[in-house]
C-alpha cells in the first residue's frame, strides 16, 4: 500500500485485522531504518554548512549589500586526490565484504571489511597530513574564512569516518542474539558509500570556490 | 461547570481590559498609518475568532456535560464541515495578510527623495551623521575607528569630508520629510526604535542596513535599543527631534562636518575611494558614487 | 488470541540488580522517569530564575542583589532551560519514552541501549549547562538566542566562560536528542504491534512521532551554530564575527556574518516551537477525547494538519528575523508561509472544539487543564498571526508583546498540557490515584494566574515596551500605569509559583500515600491502558503482544455495551 493510501485510511471501519499480515514478515530490519535516520541527520549537518559556506563566501549580499570580500581560496594539493581514492578504494573494499557477505562466504567477507577499515584509518591519516600540510603553508585555522571551513567540514566528515570505523570493526563479528553478519555488514557499506558521496560533494564544493 | 464560567468571565474580561486598559500604540509621529491599520485590521479579526472560538467552547462545555445515562455521539468526520472552516479560516488569514504585504511593500520601497541621515551605534550610545553639500555619505570601516575619528570614516575618501557628525544623542530631523535611516554598528547588534514611529532595524556590524520613514509630526521621541547589546542594554538612550525645516537647517549648521575635525589636506576628488574597503564595512551607497 | 509473533520470540534481559533496574536501566520506562525527574528538576531552577526577574521589573531597585547583568543571565538561561531541557526534553525523552512503546504496542524502544545513553547524555548536557553558574563571570547573559557578536563580546556577562558551557551543553544536548530521537523514529516505524496501522495510533504518537523527525532535522543547525561559534570564541575564527570595535578595542575578526548565525539559529529555533508544540497537540487529543468520551473529531485531518504543520515549519524560520537586516524581500515569503501554516493548526482548535460538541463531559483534572490549553492556545495562536504578518511585526518585535505570545503559546500551552497529562497518566505510571481537590486547586491557580500575568504583557507590548530591558527607566512614552502593571504581574507570577507546591506535594504524597489505581480509571480505548499490569513491568506486555483490531478512539460506539471498546477488542 502505498503512503498515501494507508495515511488516507478511514481507520474506524472495518475493525479487525483481515489482510494485515504479520509486521514482522515485511518491515526491513530496525537497524537499518535507524541507519537511515542518522544519515538524514548527517545530511544536514553537511547541507547547513555547506548553505553557511556559501552565504559567507558573499553568495548572496545582505540587504543589497556585498559582503567585505575576505575570502580567499586555499590551494589545492594533490593529497586530496590521494584521500580521496583511499576512500573510494575503501567503499570498494565494504562493497566487496557485503557481496561476499550475501554469498555466505564469512572468512573473505572478513578480509575484505578489514581492509575497508584499514582504507579508512588511511584516509583519516591522509587527512590529517593534508590538515599539516596546509599547516606548514601558513593556512590556519582562524586566517581566513576558507581555512576555517576547511578544517570544519573534513573534521566533521573524519569524525563520521571513525565512527564508521569503530562499528566497521565490530561488525563482521556479531554477538549471540543479534543480528547476523549480513546485515551488519550491508549496514556498514551502505554508511561507507554514504560518507564518500558526502566526501565528493564536499570536495566539489571546496575545488569550485 | 466553574470552567464554562471562567471562560466567559475570561472572554468579557480581555474585551474589557482591551477596551479600559490605558495601553495602547503610542500617537503615531511619522507615516505608518499602513502599519498600524494593518495592526487594527489583525486585531478586529483575531478579537472576533477569540470571542466565537471561546464562547463556542463554554457553550459546548455546559450544554454537553455529564450526566447519567448521557452518551456522546459517534462522529468520525464531517468532510463538508472540515472543508468550510478550512475556507473561511484561508479568508480570514488572506483578509490579514494582504494590508500586512501591502504595508511591507511600502516599507521596503526607499522614496527617490529621501534624504540619508546615518545612526552609528555601540555600546551604549548613538551618534549620527549627515551628508554635506554633496548629498551622499564618504565611506566607512572599522579600520579608521581612532579616539578623533569615533564613526571610522576614510580620511581618503571626498565624499567623506563635508559629512556632519554629531556626536551626541540627539537627533533632529526636519518634519513632513522622508529620510533614508542608514544604520551601522561599531560593536554588537542594536536596534533603532522609536515608538512613534513604529519602524525599526537591527544595526548589525560589518554591514549596512537601512529603513524609511517620514517623520509627520514635531516633537521630541525616544530613540531605544530594541536588540540586546549588552549589560548597558536598557539605558541605551537617544532622542529625535522632529521640528521644522528652518530650526532643523539652524541646528544642523551647528555641528561640525568631519573635514574640520580631522588634522590633513582634503584629497583630491579623483584619488578614488574604493567603494569596498577591504577589512570593514563600506557604508557608501552604489547610487551615490 | 494466542497468535506468536516474531517479537514475542526475542528474548528479554530482565535486569537482576536495583542499578540495573534503576540507574543503568534499557526499559523506556525508567528512562521516562528519569528524563523527566531530571528535566523538571532543571525546570523548576528556571522557574526560580523567572520569579527573580520578576522581582527586578516588578520591584526595580528594590532588590540590590541583581544587577543589569544577573538580570541578563537570569533571562538567557531562563529562556534556554525552558524551551530545550524541560519542553524538549521533557515532551519527547519523558512522554515520547513512555507513550509510545506502549501506545504502539511495542516491548521497548528498537534501541533500548541507545535509549539509556541517551539519559545520561542528556544528564551531562544539563550538568555542563548548570556548571555555567560556577564558572568565572557566571552563566552567558546573551539571550535565549545567543547572537553573535554581543554573545561572545565585551560588554555581556558571561562572554567568557558562560557561554562556552552553554555551547558544549547544546551540543552535548543535540548527541543525545539525536540519540533518542533516532529511537522513537525508529521504533514507531518498526515496532507497532500486529495490526496497528498509521491511522490506528493514537494522536500523541502522532505529535511525538512528527516532532522526533522535526528535531532530527532541525537540531543539527543548533549543532553547527554552536561549534561554529565555539570556534569563533576559543580559535579566533570569523564565521559570525565581523570587524568591530568593543569597547575601544578593535578587534582582530573580520567579515563575519551575525546574520548566518541567525539563520541558523532560527533553521533550528523555528521548528523548535512546533517540536514543543506539536506533542502537545497530540497529547491533548488523546485527553479531550478520552476524557469526553468521544472520538477525536476528524482523526485523518487531525494527522495530516500534524504532518502539514511539521513540514511547512521549516519554511517559516526568518519571520523572527524580519527586523534584522536580511534582505526585506524574504519578508514577503516568510510572512506568506508563516500564515499559511495557521490554518492547518486552526483547524486542529476547530476539532477540539467539535470532540466536545455532542460530546458526554468529564470535568475532571486532566480535562481541565486541557481546556484550559484551547483557552491559551487559541489567545496564543492569535497573537502569532500579529508577529507572523511581517509588517504588523515591525512595531511589534522586540517588545513584551512578543514576551506575551511566545509564554502563551510555547509555554503555557505546553505546560498546561504537561500537567495534564501527567495527572492522565499518572496512575497508569505509578498505579496510585492522586487528590482530586489539590487537582483542582492547582488547576485554578495555574490556568487564572498565567492568564494575569501574560494578557497584559501583550497591551504593553503594542504600547512599544521593549523587551531584555533591566529597568525601564525614564521615557516619555512609558506611563506610571505600566509600572503598576508590572508589579500585579509579578504578584501574580508569584502566587501561581507557590501555587506549584500544590502540585508537587499531590504528585508526591499520592505517589506513597494515594490510593490504589485501577487498570484503566478514565475507561481509555488506547493500547496503554490495556497493559496486563499496573504499572507495566518491564516487556509492558507479559507473554504476548496485543493485538490491535480498531482505531485508538472507538467511544461511544452506536450498540456498544460499554462507552469505550479498547483496541485489543476483536470485532463481535
Amino acid at each position: 500500500m502505498s503512503l498515501i493510501a494507508r495515511l488516507a485510511e478511514k481507520s474506524w471501519q472495518n475493525p479487525g485485522i483481515d489482510g494485515r499480515s504479520d509486521p514482522a514478515d515485511y518491515r526491513p530490519p530496525a537497524a537499518k531504518v535507524g541507519l537511515v535516520a542518522f544519515m538524514g541527520v548527517a545530511t544536514v549537518i553537511f547541507t547547513l554548512l555547506s548553505a553557511a559556506y556559501l552565504m559567507r563566501m558573499g553568495i548572496h549580499g545582505n540587504m543589497g549589500h556585498g559582503t567585505a570580500g575576505d575570502w580567499r581560496p586555499l590551494p589545492k594539493p594533490p593529497q586530496l586526490w590521494i584521500n580521496t581514492g583511499l576512500l573510494a578504494l575503501g567503499c570498494l573494499a565494504w562493497e566487496a565484504a557485503r557481496r561476499l557477505a550475501r554469498s555466505g562466504e564469512a572468512a573473505p567477507m572478513r578480509s575484505a571489511a578489514a581492509l575497508g577499515n584499514g582504507l579508512g584509518v588511511l584516509f583519516l591519516l591522509g587527512q590529517l597530513l593534508l590538515w599539516r600540510h596546509y599547516q606548514a603553508g601558513g593556512y590556519f585555522l582562524a586566517a581566513n574564512p576558507a581555512n576555517a571551513f576547511f578544517y570544519l567540514l573534513t573534521a566533521l566528515h573524519g569524525l563520521h569516518l571513525a565512527g564508521g570505523v569503530i562499528a566497521g570493526l565490530h561488525a563482521p563479528y556479531p554477538p549471540a542474539g543479534g543480528h547476523d553478519a549480513r546485515l551488519r555488514i550491508q549496514l556498514c557499506a551502505i554508511y561507507w558509500h554514504f560518507l564518500l558521496l558526502v566526501w565528493i560533494v564536499l570536495l566539489v564544493l571546496l575545488l569550485s570556490t | 461547570m466553574p470552567v464554562a464560567i471562567a471562560i466567559v468571565v475570561l472572554v468579557i474580561g480581555s474585551i474589557a481590559f482591551h477596551w479600559l486598559s490605558p495601553w495602547w500604540q503610542t500617537p503615531l509621529a511619522a507615516d505608518w498609518g499602513s502599519i498600524d491599520s494593518a495592526l487594527r485590521i489583525t486585531i478586529a479579526i483575531c478579537a472576533v475568532v477569540f470571542v466565537l472560538l471561546n464562547l463556542f467552547l463554554a457553550y459546548s462545555l455546559w450544554r454537553f456535560r455529564h450526566r447519567p445515562g448521557r452518551r456522546a455521539r459517534f462522529e468520525p468526520e464531517n468532510a463538508a464541515l472540515e472543508k468550510g472552516l478550512t475556507f473561511w479560516t484561508a479568508v480570514g488569514i488572506a483578509a490579514m495578510l494582504a494590508p500586512g504585504l501591502v504595508a511591507w511593500g511600502r516599507f521596503v520601497t526607499i522614496p527617490k527623495d529621501a534624504a540619508v541621515v546615518e545612526a552609528v551605534g555601540q555600546q551604549w550610545q548613538w551618534s549620527f551623521r549627515f551628508p554635506g553639500a554633496d548629498r551622499a555619505l564618504g565611506t566607512a570601516a572599522v579600520q579608521y575607528m581612532t579616539p578623533e575619528n569615533p564613526l571610522g570614516l576614510n580620511p581618503n575618501d571626498p565624499f567623506g569630508r563635508d559629512d556632519i557628525i554629531v556626536e551626541a544623542s540627539e537627533l533632529h530631523l526636519p518634519v513632513g520629510e522622508p529620510v533614508k535611516m542608514v544604520l551601522r554598528s561599531k560593536d554588537v547588534l542594536h536596534d533603532f526604535y522609536v515608538p512613534e514611529f513604529r519602524a525599526k532595524m537591527d544595526l548589525v556590524p560589518g554591514m549596512v542596513t537601512y529603513f524609511w520613514m517620514k517623520p509627520t509630526r514635531a516633537g521630541k521621541y525616544d530613540i531605544l535599543c530594541a536588540e540586546l547589546c549588552g549589560s548597558g542594554h536598557y539605558v541605551m538612550r537617544g532622542s529625535v527631534i522632529v521640528e521644522s525645516r528652518k530650526a532643523f537647517d539652524a541646528w544642523l549648521s551647528g555641528q561640525q562636518a568631519f573635514g574640520q575635525t580631522i588634522t590633513g589636506a582634503a584629497p583630491e576628488v579623483n584619488a578614488a575611494a574604493p567603494a569596498h574597503v577591504e577589512g570593514g564595512p563600506a557604508t557608501g551607497h552604489g547610487e551615490q558614487h | 488470541m494466542a497468535t506468536t509473533i516474531a517479537d514475542d520470540l526475542r528474548p528479554m534481559h530482565h535486569p537482576k540488580t536495583w542499578a540495573g533496574k534503576y540507574v543503568w536501566s534499557q526499559d523506556h520506562k525508567v528512562i521516562a522517569i528519569q528524563y523527566s525527574l531530571t528535566a523538571i528538576a532543571v525546570g523548576l531552577v528556571a522557574l526560580v530564575l523567572s520569579v527573580l526577574m520578576r522581582l527586578q521589573l516588578g520591584f526595580p531597585g528594590a532588590y540590590s542583589g541583581i544587577t543589569p547583568e544577573n538580570y541578563l543571565q537570569y533571562v538567557s538561561m531562563h529562556g534556554m532551560i525552558m524551551v530545550v531541557y524541560l519542553l524538549t526534553a521533557l515532551l519527547l525523552g519523558g512522554f515520547g519514552n513512555y507513550l509510545i512503546p506502549l501506545m504502539v504496542g511495542a516491548r521497548d524502544m528498537v534501541f533500548p541501549f541507545v535509549n539509556m545513553l541517551s539519559y545520561w547524555i542528556y544528564l551531562l548536557s544539563v550538568v555542563v549547562l548548570l556548571s555555567g553558574f560556577f564558572v568565572p563571570g557566571g552563566p552567558t547573559g546573551a539571550g535565549w538566542t545567543l547572537y553573535p557578536p554581543q554573545a561572545i563580546s565585551e560588554g555581556t556577562p558571561g562572554h567568557q566562560w558562560g557561554i562556552v558551557t552553554m555551547l558544549v551543553s547544546l551540543a552535548i544536548f543535540v548527541v543525545a536528542f539525536t540519540m533518542g530521537g533516532l529511537n522513537y523514529v525508529t521504533t514507531v516505524l518498526q515496532a507497532r504491534t500486529r495490526g496497528m496501522t498509521l491511522m490506528r495510533m493514537p494522536l500523541s504518537v502522532w505529535g511525538i512521532f512528527i516532532a522526533s523527525i522535526m528535531g532530527l532535522l532541525a537540531f543539527p543547525a543548533l549543532f553547527v551554530a554552536a561549534v561554529m561559534m565555539l570556534l569563533d570564541h576559543l580559535a579566533g575564527t570569523s564565521f559570525f564575527m565581523p570587524a568591530m570595535q568593543s569597547m575601544g578595542q578593535t578587534s582582530q575578526t573580520m567579515g563575519g556574518s551575525p546574520i548566518l548565525f541567525q539563520h541558523l539559529f532560527w533553521f533550528f529555533g523555528h521548528p523548535e516551537v512546533y517540536i514543543v508544540a506539536l506533542p502537545a497537540f497530540g497529547i491533548v487529543s488523546d485527553l479531550i477525547s478520552v476524557h469526553a468520551r468521544k472520538n477525536i473529531f476528524g482523526y485523518r485531518m487531525m494527522v495530516w494538519a500534524i504532518v502539514i504543520i511539521g513540514g511547512l515549519s521549516f519554511v517559516v524560520w526568518a519571520h523572527h528575523m524580519y527586523v534584522s537586516g536580511m534582505n526585506p524581500y524574504f519578508g514577503y515569503f516568510f510572512a506568506t508561509s508563516t500564515l499559511i501554516i495557521a490554518i492547518p493548526t486552526a483547524i486542529k482548535v476547530y476539532n477540539w472544539l467539535l470532540t466536545l460538541w455532542r460530546g458526554d463531559i468529564h470535568l475532571r483534572v486532566p480535562m481541565l487543564f486541557a481546556l484550559g490549553f484551547i483557552f491559551t492556545f487559541i489567545h496564543g495562536g492569535l497573537s502569532g498571526l500579529f508577529l507572523g504578518n511581517v509588517s504588523v511585526d515591525v512595531p511589534l518585535s522586540d517588545t513584551f508583546f512578543v514576551v506575551g505570545h511566545f509564554h502563551m503559546v510555547m509555554g503555557v500551552s505546553p505546560i498546561l498540557v504537561i500537567f495534564g497529562a501527567i495527572y492522565h497518566w499518572y496512575p497508569k505510571i505509578t498505579g496510585r490515584m492522586w487528590n482530586d481537590a489539590l487537582g483542582k486547586i492547582h488547576f485554578w491557580i495555574t490556568f487564572l494566574g498565567v492568564y494575569v500575568i501574560y494578557l497584559p504583557m501583550h497591551y504593553i507590548g503594542i504600547l512599544g515596551v521593549p523587551r531584555r530591558y533591566y529597568a525601564l527607566g525614564e521615557t516619555g512614552f512609558i506611563p506610571q500605569s505600566v509600572h503598576t502593571a508590572n508589579e500585579m504581574i509579578s504578584i501574580a507570577a508569584f502566587v501561581v509559583f507557590a501555587g506549584q507546591a500544590v502540585f508537587f506535594y499531590n504528585m508526591i504524597h499520592s505517589y506513597f500515600w494515594g490510593p490504589k489505581a485501577e487498570p484503566n480509571p478514565w475507561g481509555a480505548a488506547s493500547l496503554e491502558w490495556q497493559t496486563p499490569e499496573t504499572p507495566p513491568g518491564h516487556g509492558n506486555w507479559g507473554a504476548h503482544l496485543p493485538i490491535v483490531y480498531r482505531w485508538a478512539y472507538d467511544y461511544s460506539v452506536p450498540g456498544a455495551a460499554r462507552d469505550f471498546i479498547p483496541q485489543t477488542e476483536p470485532p463481535s
